[in-house]
């Protein structure tokens, strides 16, 4: 088990390097003069040499992402050009939406699929089971901002149960967990109707295996079988969407605060985009790959407390 | 009065009959076999008695397991009487386990589902369990770590927990070797005698029921057609069926004597490692000796035979010799050539060596028809036959194994396990080879299949001088097929010899078990005549 | 033929037809403004309504199915003529260095989600359907790639391989002859999903302004502009939104006939 940890977390570390070179590379080498690129065609040449004493233009590219990457470990995430604020501060304040609010749909998304899915499989071919698929078929062809449009124009503009965007902060749980309900509804559905269907099908395939047969021949009833012997080993395929989907439901979130104007990372980095301030793309960009990486160390630690066939006896 | 008594039975899928009028009495302390060849109904008989039959299986007729008749039970009841009243062991030991769940809490399951004892009054009925079934391992093992017989304990284990009156076995050996089989079957018995069961044994192997059966039955296109206790059916065989049967599984090909030529194949010292899991996590990566110094000549016009169980390294040497592989050590040459020069097989070797595969359904690419399939060695030559010459080739590559030359334009699909190892073998013979590999080339085909296919590799060695190495784990095959043969044991080859010699009067104590291990039957003179 | 095979070739040659159309004609230019006739409900002369600039619906939801379409298609080209060929090699070379290399990269450009890739060539280069086609190009190389990997491993396994590498082939002709051939079935069903996350993708980019740039119509373009008017005129944000919906549940659908048609064993990975 710690092996297989260490050997996990070796290529997290390995992936977190790669993904950071990547990422520098695409940010400072690619567009050639960054501080020029920056501050556009119409610069003063004293600017430019100014921006570019701050960005540490005149080191190598070696020292300037050593740099980079040092400051990130000890939180100093440079700073915005256009703030003139920390660009750790700046995160600071958004993370604290599009986090809960990727989590919030990723407990929904779980909620809503694992019933379903289950339901359906123990009940193939039933009209429970159509009814299921049949729904999750809609669910996952739904663009989720238009969704979230749809949710505003029902739940917001015409039943007024919830207010059609903004953030109340907070200060106050309730009110922030009611202002990020609509926006976690409209993420989750289309995943927990990719997850209901990996669900379902990932039961079926254990449910033809040949321990459930021999579960059945002990005396356990079909669903004693699959809630048994069926559920943990289709468990496995599950986990993986699971991980993956996070780090959708992250990306996705970028997109969904654009429909209910969250002040979240997504509209940091378009505000950062447009005004071509690319110290906050860059670590914007790495935090959110840090999180996706991060979320699929999770996983595959799970998976071997899940699958003992990944622990390795010591 | 018997203990399972089936009247009259007939089952339907989707209005195919499988079974039809099925009688059959099974008495306490005694073990009934049922035997046929695959697609007889054995298997579905098995799962009807114990009330598992597929969905839009329709049954027939009655099941009368100790006064209650299965076929009119409800699923409730069944469930309480599956696992209790009647336990089921089945052919894979390697998937019929949950991989999740540690083998002690899967037997303990057993327990906990019929009776309400504590949790840790199962779990200890569960590792005495473990341990009556002869587990060396404890109870918290997972699966995984398992070999393939101590799986098929654990999985009588949990079949005998509640100590059924009845236990149906399917085919419970047919995954294991054959020294590991007559443990199995040595424990089945004994627990026969001790718990006073009614054991339900479903094999192919008329060897094995023959040695261990009371009673046989016969089946065939989903019906019984001979049954009888053990003794009397094999003295008295009435059916013709039951006579080819036996006929095909003590059949003998008669072999043209060996013209034994200057040495063709040439294996000297081999050794081959494989790199396994690491120990520490930077110490360099352990290594499994795989072939430990083999060495042995096959010369032009020989047949050789090479034994041995699972994991002896048979496949290995196979892949060397294919020159599929590098080895570590020593040498392997065709003819005088090394079969890999630099990593890489020269073709006007490879065209000297063609290779037969045992699995009938993985041999060949479902998306080619035939004759692109069988003249896939073409490639081998330098100037391949093309238009009627290649049809010419064709037509005759399937003549000489006994399939019409029409053949060539279907797919593979279209055709039957019997017939897939002749195209195999008319793959092989296409660029006129000096050696084939027959690589467990019979050992998934039935018992009559079987017989056809090795008198066509005799008949074969009648019409041009062929040399082989025939490789399996079925002794009997190996004796009536080859001059010579190997026996092989973790990586060396531990006995050679002529293969008579060396099965009437074995040197090495290994060749000794294997012999002593495999079920053997009784001498049946007259019923080779059937055939 | 199954239902959905039917319903979902169905979609997917309406609206590839409407694309094709917009080559040729469409009922108005949408390059004209006709502010007195703006957000007109659907029918009369204009049968879908008309946007806030008094542009025509369907003709912007034709010109719009053409980029969409244009968009996924290109980037399941580059998913799959990459992806393949690269999950094709690792299987070759199960067990290598570069099987582990291949294996390894595509795991890192799991952790760039499109939107991500977006982001960061838009901050260079700015916003471009060549930058939309690029980002889910880019996402879907390791998705073939995978898949291409995990269906051509087993059947490097199967005997018939080994037959032919008896007779001497090479695992590149053996890739291209027998390993090909048995996984285009799974390439063409999970091509058909991945052209559906397409169209999906490209619609979420445009309409956060990452993706086809005006004058050019996209559907995620017009449900953005729509966004502020869908109290005012809700036809004008629901036309979009269901030409995305159909167009890619038509996809999905043909996908799942097309598996259920060609091989019911073929497992797609939807993510």
């Amino acid at each position: 088990m710690i092996r297989y940890a260490l050997g996990r977390f070796a290529s997290l570390v390995i992936s977190l390097i790669v993904a950071s070179i990547v990422i520098f590379a695409v940010v400072e080498v690619i567009p050639g003069d960054p501080a020029a690129f920056m501050l556009g065609v119409n610069a003063r040449p004293d600017t430019i040499a100014a921006l570019r004493a701050e960005m540490g233009l005149d080191q190598s590219l070696i020292a300037r992402y050593l740099a980079w990457v040092g400051g990130m470990l000890q939180g100093d995430f440079g700073m915005s050009w256009t703030y003139k604020t920390p660009v750790a501060d700046l995160i600071g304040d958004r993370v604290w939406v599009s986090l809960p609010l990727a989590i919030y749909a990723l407990i929904l998304s779980t909620i809503v699929a694992f019933p379903a899915g289950i339901y359906a499989a123990s009940r193939r071919g039933s009209a429970g089971d159509t009814a299921i698929m049949g729904a999750t078929q809609l669910g996952v062809a739904i663009p989720n901002f238009w969704f979230a449009m749809i949710l505003v124009l029902i739940f917001a503009i015409n039943l007024r149960w919830f207010s059609a965007g903004g953030f109340p902060g907070w200060g106050n749980p309730l009110a922030a967990i009611k202002a990020l309900t609509l926006p976690a509804v409209a993420l989750a559905l289309p995943q927990a109707a990719i997850l209901a269907r990996v669900m379902r099908s990932s039961l079926l395939d254990m449910l033809g295996e040949d321990f459930i047969r021999t579960a059945r021949a002990k005396g356990l009833t079909r669903r004693q079988a699959l809630w048994r012997h069926a559920l943990r080993n289709a468990l496995i395929p599950v986990l993986t969407i699971i991980g993956l989907q996070f780090s959708f439901l992250l990306a996705g979130g970028i997109i969904i605060e654009q429909v209910f104007f969250l002040p979240g990372l997504g509209r940091l980095i378009f505000q950062s985009i447009s005004a071509r301030d690319l110290i906050v793309v860059e670590s914007v960009v790495m935090l959110l790959v840090f999180t996706v990486i991060m979320v699929n160390f999770i996983v595959d630690l799970t998976y071997a407390a899940v699958d003992p066939r990944l622990r390795v006896r010591a | 009065m018997s203990l399972l008594s089936i009247k009259d039975l007939s089952v339907q899928i989707g209005g195919t009959p499988v079974l039809q009028g099925i009688d059959l009495e099974i008495a306490a302390g005694q073990i009934t076999a049922i035997t046929g060849e695959s697609g007889s109904g054995k298997s579905m008989t098995a799962l009807a008695v114990m009330g598992l039959l597929p969905q839009g299986a329709v049954a027939q007729g009655q099941i009368v397991l100790d006064g209650t008749d299965i076929l009119q039970t409800p699923e409730a009841a069944l469930c309480r009487m599956r696992g209790n009243a009647m336990g089921m062991v089945f052919q894979e030991p390697m998937t019929t386990l949950n991989p999740v769940q540690t083998i002690g809490a899967q037997v303990a399951e057993t327990i906990l589902i019929h009776e309400k004892v504590a949790k840790t009054e199962a779990r200890a009925r569960a590792s005495a369990m473990l341990e009556r079934v002869g587990l060396q391992v404890g109870p918290h093992r997972y699966p995984h770590e398992l070999s393939g017989g101590q799986r098929q304990r654990v999985v009588i284990a949990m079949a005998i927990a509640m100590r059924p009156k009845l236990l149906i076995a399917d085919e419970p050996t047919t995954a294991l070797d054959v020294t590991t089989q007559a443990r199995i079957l040595e424990l089945l018995q004994g627990l026969v005698d001790e718990f006073g069961m009614g054991l339900l044994l479903i094999t192919h192997d008329l060897a094995v029921v023959a040695d261990v059966a009371d009673q046989i039955a016969v089946m065939q296109h989903g019906r019984i057609v001979e049954t009888g206790a053990t003794a009397d059916l094999l003295r008295n065989m009435r059916h013709p069926y039951t006579k080819a049967l036996f006929a095909a599984s003590t059949h003998a090909v008669q072999l043209p004597e060996a013209q034994v030529d200057e040495p063709l194949l040439q294996v000297q010292n081999v050794v081959r490692d494989y790199p396994v899991k690491r120990v520490s996590l930077f110490g360099p990566r352990p290594l499994f000796r795989a072939l430990d110094d083999v060495s042995f000549t096959v010369g032009r016009g020989e047949r050789i035979g090479l034994v041995g169980e699972s994991g002896c390294g048979k496949s290995t040497l196979t892949r060397a010799i294919l020159g599929l592989e590098q080895v570590q050590g020593g040498s392997i040459s065709l003819d005088g050539a090394p079969v890999l020069q630099g990593g890489k097989a020269d073709l006007a070797l490879r065209r000297k060596m063609q290779v037969v595969f045992q699995d009938p359904y993985g041999s060949f690419n479902p998306r080619h028809r035939v004759d692109r399939l069988i003249t896939e060695p073409f490639f081998l030559l330098d100037n391949p036959p093309k238009g009627a010459a290649r049809d010419q080739a064709i037509a005759k590559a399937l003549t000489d194994v006994g399939l019409p030359a029409e053949a060539a334009g279907k797919y593979i699909h279209e055709f039957s396990g019997g017939q897939r190892q002749r195209l195999a073998i008319a793959r092989a013979l296409i660029v006129e080879p000096d050696l084939i590999i027959f690589d467990e080339a019979v050992s998934a085909l039935d018992v009559s299949v079987r017989a056809q296919v090795l008198d066509l590799i005799a008949d074969l060695c009648r019409k041009r001088p062929l040399a082989y190495l025939f490789i399996s784990h079925d002794l009997s095959v190996v004796r009536s097929i080859t001059d010579r043969v190997m026996v092989m044991q973790a990586g060396k080859i531990v006995e050679q010899g002529e293969t008579e010699a060396v099965f009437a009067n074995p040197q090495h104590p290994y060749t000794k078990s294997l012999i002593a291990a495999a079920p053997k039957l009784p001498e049946l003179a007259h019923a080779a005549d059937a055939l | 033929m199954s239902r959905n095979l039917i319903i979902g070739a169905g979609l997917t040659l309406f609206f590839t037809a409407l694309a094709a159309l917009s080559f040729l004609w469409t009922p108005y230019d949408i390059e004209v403004l006709d502010i007195p006739n703006r957000l007109l409900r659907p029918g009369g002369a204009h049968l879908l309504g008309t946007d806030h600039f008094g542009r025509d619906i369907l003709s912007m939801i034709m010109m719009g199915a053409r980029t969409s379409i244009a968009v996924a298609l290109v980037a399941v080209g580059i998913g799959m003529g990459l992806g393949v060929p690269l999950g094709l090699w690792a299987a070759a070379r199960h067990g290598s260095l570069l099987d582990d290399l291949i294996m390894r990269g595509n795991d890192l450009v799991f952790a760039f989600p499109s939107l991500v890739i977006a982001i960061l060539i838009t901050a260079v280069f700015g916003p471009s359907a060549v930058n939309a086609i690029i980002a889910i190009g880019i996402f879907n190389i390791p998705v073939f790639a995978r898949l291409t990997r995990s269906a051509a491993l087993p059947l490097w396994e199967r005997d018939f391989i080994r037959a032919a590498r008896v007779c001497g082939k090479s695992s590149t002709r053996i890739s291209a002859e027998h390993i090909l051939p048995n996984i285009t079935n799974l390439m063409i069903v999970q091509g058909t999903i991945q052209f559906s996350l397409g169209i999906l993708a490209e619609a979420a980019l445009s309409y956060i302004g990452l993706g086809a740039q005006p004058p050019t119509a996209s559907w995620g373009r017009m449900l953005a502009d729509a966004q502020t008017l869908v109290s005012l005129a809700p036809h004008v944000a629901l036309i979009p939104g269901f030409a995305i919906l159909l167009t890619v549940l038509g996809l999905n659908l043909l996908g799942d006939g097309l598996r259920d048609w060609l091989d019911p064993r073929i497992r797609v990975v939807r993510t």
